[in-house]
């Protein structure tokens, strides 16, 4: 089977936009609001949406990197451990609104460790996620994105990519894939 | 790299450089969790782990028992003198009896060199060398080179001293191994009664004047002269050591740099650190004990995680 291209130039620079506006019909100023960006890879996505948001409101908003590495439910269950990567959160959650961001939503259990990594920074007023793409019908727990980009029905020997320009990798521009894993 | 090379931590000659790059990765995100309002992860929450203390220790043990705690293990201890191997029971017996309570992991003292490379070929846990004998301490090694990272920005291409009782001292072992493999140049520096007689064929610098070993390095990492190791007079006196060895605020003083010092401690001011040096600016030793716990964290946290 090919690899299938789900959101290409320009369409993901629209579907980001779009969750930008999502946002700031529920946020309006974030004066009361964090964007945390869940490691590895949805830091990236969070940068843009922090990017994006900054640019439609005029106003400076909080980003913050969270691992939940630590906090995963599958420790000694895998074949290979996660590596664990930095947590940078230079402002206070305690009664904040807070947007988790992830470029993929998979199975929620990586949601639901940040969610208890996230415990350790103070008390949220609430907490909603914001996924770019959803693989449906492969959730293992109740837990599921407030906001999402795109929806795709996928098999459990394929992964969702998302590639972002300028992230080290010679990629020309951001684009997400439907990868079949090898074997 | 993802994953260490090795179930145990028996040494730091064990160890490949990326599985030391590894746990330096792995420490410094737990550095950042000790330094948050709550300072507990629940990663080991299913492990049981049990520190075999045959020898004294005071420092070693509550940074492993803290380690072990903030990532949620299980915990039991034992110590030697209230148990019984004074009534005679092997080290074997001792240890498989503990891992009959189903213990998941050992961290072991014990006055005898390769104690801890003998159990790991009898029993199935992951064995952590919490240091044994004269021979190595591994996690003192790796606190140690990661607070030299953590201050210099790199351990490749510095000049490091090791001064004092290198004879008696597994903490110099274990850091010459351990700076050797991240790329830094060593000496080591003492009476020549307390140098090892072939200790310049580990490919380490010798030298006998102390002045001439700071002017020389970055980092001087000053041991601790181990009298209970002593059996007999290596030195004339501890007045006579403190005279020729001693560091203090007036020699680092004459030199035309700033070096960083070190001591693995307990320290005995005034024998081989003064306290002008030790509570300055240049000293790293409270650095060395808050890296300890996170250095600890991260060596467990990665030994669990080796496929069984």
């Amino acid at each position: 089977m090919q690899n299938r291209l789900l959101l290409g130039h320009p369409q993901l620079a629209i579907t980001i936009g779009r969750l930008c506006q999502q946002l700031i019909e529920n946020h309006q100023n974030f004066g009361n609001t964090v964007l945390l960006g869940l490691q590895p890879r949805g830091i990236f996505l969070a940068e843009r949406v922090k990017e994006r948001l900054e640019s439609f409101t005029g106003t400076d908003i909080n980003l913050g990197y969270l691992d939940a590495t630590f906090f995963r439910d599958d420790f000694r269950r895998r074949d290979s451990p996660v590596r664990a990567n930095a947590t940078k959160i230079d402002f206070l959650i305690e009664g904040k609104k807070v947007i988790l961001i992830d470029d993929v939503f998979y199975t929620g259990r990586s949601v639901k460790a940040a969610l208890d990594a996230m415990t350790a920074f103070g008390r949220p007023e609430k907490v909603e996620l914001l996924a770019l793409v959803v693989r449906n019908y492969a959730k293992h727990v109740p837990i599921f994105p407030d906001y999402i980009g795109k929806k795709v029905n996928t098999l459990d020997n394929q992964k969702v990519l998302v590639e972002w320009k300028n992230e080290g990798e010679k990629v020309d521009e951001d684009n997400v894939w439907l990868i079949n894993k090898e074997g | 790299m993802e994953q260490l090379s090795t179930k145990h931590l028996l040494g730091i000659k064990n160890l490949t450089p990326e599985d030391i790059q590894l746990i330096f990765q792995t420490a410094d995100e737990f550095k950042d969790v000790i330094n948050r309002p709550i300072k507990k992860v629940p990663s080991l929450r299913d492990i049981t782990i049990a520190n075999v203390f045959f020898e004294n220790s005071t420092r070693t043990k509550l940074s492993f028992e803290l380690a072990e705690k903030r990532l949620s293990a299980d915990i039991v201890n034992f110590s030697s003198s209230n148990s019984s191997v004074k009534k005679g029971e092997t080290l074997l017996d001792t240890v498989n009896n503990i891992l009959s309570m189903k213990v998941d992991m050992v961290v072991m003292r014990h006055a005898s060199p390769g104690a801890p490379h003998f159990l790991s070929k009898h029993i199935d846990a992951n064995i952590v060398n919490a240091g044994d004998g004269t021979h190595e301490h591994p996690t003192q090694a790796l606190l140690d080179t990661y607070s030299i990272r953590e201050r210099l920005g790199d351990v490749a291409g510095k000049k490091v001293a090791i001064i004092g009782d290198i004879l008696h001292s597994r903490v110099a072992l274990s850091n010459i191994f351990a700076l050797q493999k991240l790329g830094a140049e060593v000496m080591v520096c003492g009476p020549n009664t307390l140098l090892p007689k072939y200790i310049s064929s580990l490919g380490v610098k010798v030298e006998l004047d102390v002045k001439k070993a700071l002017q020389w390095c970055d980092v001087a990492n000053i041991l601790r002269i181990q009298l209970e190791r002593q059996h007999i007079k290596y030195f004339p006196s501890l007045r006579e050591y403190s005279l020729y060895y001693g560091v203090n605020k007036a020699l680092l003083d004459s030199l035309d740099k700033e070096i960083v010092v070190m001591h693995p401690g307990p320290i005995n001011r005034g024998v081989e650190l003064n306290s002008d040096v030790a509570d300055s600016e240049n000293a790293i030793i409270l650095d060395q004990v808050e890296n300890g716990v996170a250095v600890r964290m991260a060596v467990l946290y990665l030994l669990a995680s080796v496929s069984k």
